[in-house]
């Protein structure tokens, strides 16, 4: 039934503006909860590709206090290209978060494949950084010692990694404070810190979780023109998790919006506005307005289940 | 400033009320010392150096038996944090050895190593050594996740992570055991220093029990009170000052 409306819903708005090209995923995907326990639809994954980021029948599950398994992503499908900006938006507790710490390594898929520029992640990278929602900024280090950490485990030379940290403390404007300590800085200066960290090690792919949901909208819009011009500048591949709708499509050359639990991508969006863009501009707010409405859905079905489960209690 | 002052104040009031129980002579000058009397104590024991011997003999073993405590505790604790079957069995052990006080030590120290330096060493590590393990483990055990991950993240790999994430990342808690284990190991020390001859400050205190002389006792009291009251301002004091001004964690009452 819901497959049926939200088919309905992808026709409706296929058609209406030309920058919004919404793509029904075909097959399995909305085959459904049956795809979870039937092991036969599974495809042989093809060929990985070089220069992207590849996900093959992915799915992730947790045992539970029930004693049964969870699922967090179901039969995850996708491929990212080379100096690509995506943007994953969705409710909370459908697996962005589990998503990106299996593409960084740090997490490992139930079944299925993950492979970056062709080879199979087992395990973290230098060339896959993930920012994290909580940042984890190490409160011993200063802002510079903090930025030439990776540097350092990679054994880079003492003057090299001062060079290097401080070529982007400048770019992310914290030349000043290289000698602080991480508490003595404000929210946004910490969220500076942690993406000048994550860059100083010159990762291709850049996965950035929640990164800027802490903070006041006018640090976010500054944040975004300084991600944006350092993904140009640097040209990585960037994933990044929001659940901020107009942050995604700001931000993004294509969303995609993931289902609530288990979390499968249910739509995406290829975003063709001009960049630079603005979180106030027309085209974003209209833009946002149809994901939104698709997201809501989500979001319903997420309380709905919550409530279910404390009925049952 | 106003903090000094305040405990100038605080001590001569001490000695004042001190000063006037003991010319009350409530009780007996054997069984009641007088400030005089100990300040008496200490000068002499200066002069005839039988403190300053005291001191550096007390001194040494309370340094090589807290050493060996530190590094073995250290790596107990990291031992314990890391193995769950160990943490679930030896954890279990040390945990009820810690409600043992060090003189339960004492005679298992005489029969396996005599009247020796080696026993009252034992003894002094019996003291300090479970609570640094202890500490340790907890340190390692309260390490956020998100730390450890970050370092993994950023390309930490095995003894790099230990030396660059999770020992820094414990360090306020691990300081906070090496501390009290300093603590721990002078009160050992101390009881293991009763059992022989043994020109330690322990001795000494016998040694005014033995003559009857009240004043000795509490000046020996009042010298070791202040060495561990030295030790910990010059070295603990300063090292947890830095961590929390790093950490940026709110400073203590004491610093």
């Amino acid at each position: 039934m819901t497959n049926y409306v939200i088919d309905l819903f992808n026709r409706s708005i296929g058609g209406s503006r030309a920058p919004l090209e919404s793509v029904e995923l075909p097959g399995p995907l909305n085959a459904g909860k049956k795809a979870f326990s039937d092991a036969a639809f599974l495809q042989p994954c093809p060929p990985a590709r070089k220069e992207s980021i590849s996900l093959c029948g992915v799915f992730r599950s947790y045992a539970n206090p029930r004693g049964s398994f969870t699922p967090a992503l179901q039969n995850i499908d996708l491929e990212i290209e080379q100096g690509e900006f995506v943007c994953i938006v969705g409710p909370s507790g459908c697996g962005k978060s589990t998503l990106l710490h299996l593409i960084a390594g740090l997490d490992r898929p139930t079944s299925g494949e993950i492979t970056v520029d062709g080879s199979p992640v087992n395990g973290p990278g230098t060339d896959r950084i993930l920012l994290f929602q909580e940042l984890g900024l190490f409160p011993w280090l200063t802002v510079r010692q903090n930025v030439e950490f990776g540097l350092k485990m990679d054994g880079v030379s003492k003057t090299e990694r001062r060079d290097r940290a401080r070529v982007f403390l400048r770019m992310v404007h914290l030349s000043h404070f290289e000698d602080h300590y991480i508490h003595q800085l404000s929210g946004g200066m910490k969220q500076r810190v942690a993406l000048a960290r994550s860059l100083a090690l010159r990762p291709k792919i850049l996965l950035m979780d929640e990164p800027f949901a802490a903070l006041d909208a006018q640090t976010r819009d500054m944040l975004h023109d300084e991600l944006e011009r350092i993904w140009k500048e640097t040209s990585p591949t960037i994933v990044f998790v929001t659940h901020n709708v107009r942050e995604a499509v700001r931000l993004g050359d294509r969303v995609l919006l993931m289902s609530f639990r288990p979390g499968r991508i249910k739509t995406q969006f290829q975003i063709n506005l001009n960049r630079p863009r603005h979180v106030e501009d027309s085209d974003v707010a209209y833009l946002s307005k149809e994901i939104l409405g698709q997201l809501r859905e989500e979001i319903d079905r997420s309380f709905n289940a919550e409530y279910s489960r404390e009925e049952k209690r | 400033m106003k903090k000094s002052v305040n405990q100038l104040i605080f001590a001569a009031g001490v000695l004042a009320v001190w000063e006037a129980l003991a010319l009350a002579k409530v009780w007996p000058p054997y069984l009641f010392p007088t400030p005089q009397g100990v300040a008496q104590s200490l000068y002499e024991g200066f002069k005839d150096h039988s403190l300053w011997i005291g001191i550096g003999v007390s001194l040494r073993r309370v340094v090589i038996g807290y050493a060996i405590s530190v590094v073995l505790g250290i790596l107990l604790g990291m031992v314990l944090a890391s193995n769950k079957f160990l943490e679930d069995t030896l954890g279990r052990v040390i945990l009820s050895l810690q409600s043992l006080p060090s003189a339960c030590w004492v005679p298992i120290a005489l029969l396996w190593f005599g009247l020796s330096e080696t026993a009252i060493i034992f003894v002094t590590i019996t003291g300090s050594l479970l609570a640094v393990t202890q500490s340790t483990k907890a340190g390692f055990d309260n390490v956020p996740r998100i730390l450890s991950m970050a370092g993994r993240n950023l390309g930490a790999k095995g003894p790099q992570m230990f030396w660059h994430v999770l020992l820094p990342a414990s360090l306020p808690y691990l300081l906070d055991g090496l501390r009290q284990g300093w603590a721990f190991a002078c009160r050992s020390l101390i009881t293991g220093e009763m059992i022989y001859i043994s020109l330690g400050l322990g001795q000494l205190l016998m040694t005014g029990r033995d003559l009857n002389d009240i004043n000795l006792v509490v000046a020996v009291m009042v010298l070791i009170a202040l060495l561990g009251y030295i030790v910990d301002g010059i070295v603990f004091r300063k090292l947890d000052a830095s961590i929390r001004n790093k950490w940026g964690m709110a400073a203590t009452a004491s610093s």
